[in-house]
């Protein structure tokens, strides 16, 4: 029930962003609370299911386990500090003659909340399919929202590609469904999968899980398929960058990883996780390279996204609960941790003006605040202890090890520390050295700091503690990815 | 009357083979074409044939949901999306230049071709796992306009064609998804049709921006975003 109210309320809070109010403050503290309310409820549901309890809101169609939980909660706490974070951003630069335009910013916002919340707790396989391709859709004029020539471009290579993608994972559903209906039928959910997929041909689990693994690859930015990602992960508004960047892949991911222990049934099940690992270290090589030469520090952060998906891959790939408590624990650190970097490099760019890292110096002596955010983002998303990447890429590694998998741990491993060091060479520079000196500096909403500081708290604290039921739903969620 | 039945059957099954043949010539028209408006009429024909295997499927498989696919299939690709294309884009549809595309068009025939030939291939084990009278000729044609849909997505460097590429993409599936899923719950039937108006809806508009941005909507001449 829980789940019908949270979806209700931003569907309200959604309708509500369109009514024309003279107040200017209106539909982002609509916005604000209702995300507000959605991140209580979230929390309410991680709680029950941190238990080991379904919840359930219509049997069969809308119920979450704990590895939705899990999405919720990371998609609605994001959802929330964007939110405030957008208050300041479109103050700052949207024109403000156009009230009507902003009115649309936050309606198409909680809509695409509404999408990527429907993700983890649809039970239809194919219902799934249908939001995540939704969750393009509605987010497509958010990336095109600055309305520059580069903005619109992106979100036309982000439009079409990720709805080729979904064409291919559509065909790979129909492939499972058909499976299931040689299985003896049975609903068609993640659960239903799971349980017929021993009496399905493998060779159709092979090809449906093939096509599905392509189609939202494409989504989460796997290499080859990634090419879209830098682009409209760097010309967002930085509060969208946030949600596309930290929760949007993660939920492709969630869409492709709940297929895996279907997979796994297969008797030749562990060749196909050598696959998965040769991919996601792909993705984690090409990034990790192309981070070095890039430009702009916003499109450093969205290489950094396609590296962290290549690393939750193999830890997929590896397969055990030690690297499936990897990969959720990696969802994890990403979601909260990627997005307070997209809130700095939005703080960055509106007190440097410029989006080049080169244009970018003596960040910290300009604005400490700012600076430091950049610097804490950077050391945490790079995997620097005591941050929480830096436990859940060590608990990847220790699995990979103790699996005795070194080649595709070492290689793992090698490229986490390439791209290491190019973030932090990049960023360092835009910390420290001489200020460019600029005369006069725009001060920073206050909003700004407000998401900033809340969004850090998660960034320091999950390093060193994580509460109990928190841990409890990471190792659930791990339990479910397993046979 | 058994003998009458069984030949029905048998006309029925030849039909649906010969839709499927001009299904997949249409899929091999959409990358042949070079007029933006003929290449939208070539969908609606596309999607019309979609319809007429779905009917038969389902008048052979006394399935219900089926003739309601078809049914759906024709009124939003076949009128809605045209509509909807028209209303927005009205001026683009009617411009008779070329469109222009990566490679040539003997060039993309023949991979096409070859795509083709290799969804045939991925098609092969599947039929041996799971034998199925229609989806012999439905997943491999399917299959193979799904991916030749993907081609044209890569290789056209203009807006409107790249977008019916992609509704191509969504009739490939769906026409091996009727011989392969027939009984697909109506619900996820209505869904991903309402899905496809989204995308005809989203990229109308982005496709206006487009135009309203850089003065034409040849989106392969977009070419800020790059790394260096």
């Amino acid at each position: 029930m829980e789940i019908i109210c949270s979806f209700l309320i931003l569907f309200l809070a959604a309708g509500l962003s369109l009514i024309p109010t003279t107040s200017r403050g209106f539909a982002p503290l609509t916005t604000v609370f209702g995300t507000a309310v959605t991140l209580m409820i979230a929390v309410n549901i991680a709680l029950k299911a941190s238990t080991g309890a379904q919840v359930v809101a219509i049997d069969g169609w809308v119920s979450c386990d704990s590895f939705g939980a899990l999405l919720l909660l990371l998609v609605s706490f994001v959802g929330l500090t964007a939110a405030i974070f957008s208050f300041g951003y479109i103050g700052k630069t949207a024109d403000l003659d156009d009230p009507a335009r902003i009115r649309r910013y936050y309606a198409r916002y909680n809509l695409f909340l509404v999408s990527m919340m429907a993700v983890p707790v649809l039970s239809q396989i194919t219902l799934v399919w249908i939001a995540v391709e939704l969750t393009t859709l509605l987010s497509v004029f958010l990336v095109s929202f600055p309305n520059t020539s580069e903005a619109i471009e992106a979100a036309w290579k982000y439009a079409v590609l990720t709805c080729m993608g979904a064409a291919l994972a559509l065909f790979g559903i129909l492939v499972l469904y058909w499976g299931m209906t040689l299985a003896g039928g049975g609903p068609f959910t993640w659960s239903g999968l799971v349980a017929a997929s021993p009496k399905i041909p493998p060779a159709l689990l092979q090809t449906g899980f093939l096509f599905i693994l392509i189609g939202f690859g494409t989504k989460a930015g796997l290499v080859p398929m990634h090419t879209w990602l830098p682009d409209a992960h760097s010309q967002a508004p930085s509060p969208i960058c946030a949600l596309l960047s930290g929760v949007e892949t993660s939920t492709a991911l969630y869409a492709i990883m709940k297929v895996v222990p279907a997979v796994q049934a297969i008797s030749g099940g562990s060749s196909f996780n050598k696959w998965i690992v040769i991919l996601g270290l792909l993705s984690a090589c090409f990034a990790a390279f192309l981070l070095i030469q890039v430009k702009e520090y916003k499109r450093l952060f969205a290489f950094s996204t396609i590296e962290h998906m290549g690393i939750i891959l193999v830890a997929v790939g590896l397969g055990g609960s030690h690297a499936y408590f990897g990969a959720t624990y990696q969802i994890l650190s990403h979601a909260f941790t990627k997005s307070f970097c997209f809130f700095a490099a939005g703080a960055a760019l509106t007190v440097a003006g410029a989006r080049d890292i080169s244009a970018v110096r003596g960040l910290i002596r300009e604005s400490p605040l700012v600076g430091g955010s950049l610097l804490l983002g950077a050391l945490a998303i790079s995997g620097a202890p005591p941050f929480a990447v830096f436990l859940s890429e060590f608990a990847i590694f220790r699995a990979g090890i103790s699996s005795e998998q070194y080649v595709a741990t070492g290689l793992l491993a090698l490229f986490v520390v390439i791209a290491f060091c190019g973030i932090m060479f990049h960023i360092s520079r835009m910390v420290f050295g001489a200020p460019t000196g600029q005369s006069e500096r725009p001060n920073l909403p206050p909003t700004y700091i407000a998401s900033l500081a809340l969004a850090a708290v998660p960034v320091c604290l999950f390093g060193l503690y994580i509460p109990g039921p928190l841990l409890e739903l990471l190792r659930l969620a791990a339990t479910s990815l397993g046979r | 009357m058994m003998h009458a039945t069984d030949s029905t059957m048998l006309l029925l099954t030849e039909l649906n083979a010969l839709a499927a043949g001009f299904f997949l010539l249409t899929a091999f028209g959409l990358i042949a074409t070079r007029q933006v408006l003929a290449c939208l009429k070539i969908f609606v024909i596309q999607s019309l044939f979609l319809a007429a295997s779905a009917f038969i499927l389902g008048y052979q498989n006394v399935s219900a949901s089926l003739v309601v696919v078809g049914g759906i299939t024709v009124g939003v690709k076949a009128i809605l999306i045209p509509w909807l294309f028209l209303r927005t884009l009205e001026y683009e549809l009617r411009s008779r230049r070329e469109i222009s595309q990566v490679f040539n068009i003997p060039t993309s025939l023949l991979i096409s071709l070859a795509l083709v030939i290799f969804a045939y291939f991925i098609s092969l084990p599947l039929l041996e796992a799971a034998p199925n009278a229609a989806a012999t000729v439905n997943l491999p044609i399917g299959l193979g306009s799904l991916l030749l849909g993907a081609y044209a997505l890569t290789v056209r460097r203009e807006a409107v064609p790249q977008v019916i590429a992609i509704l191509s993409m969504e009739n490939g599936a769906f026409f091996a998804g009727i011989s392969i899923a027939p009984d697909l719950p109506l619900i996820a039937e209505l869904a991903a049709a309402f899905d496809v108006l989204i995308i005809t809806r989203v990229m109308g508009v982005l496709t206006m921006k487009v135009h309203g941005q850089i003065g034409t909507t040849k989106v392969g001449e977009m070419v800020a975003l790059k790394e260096e």
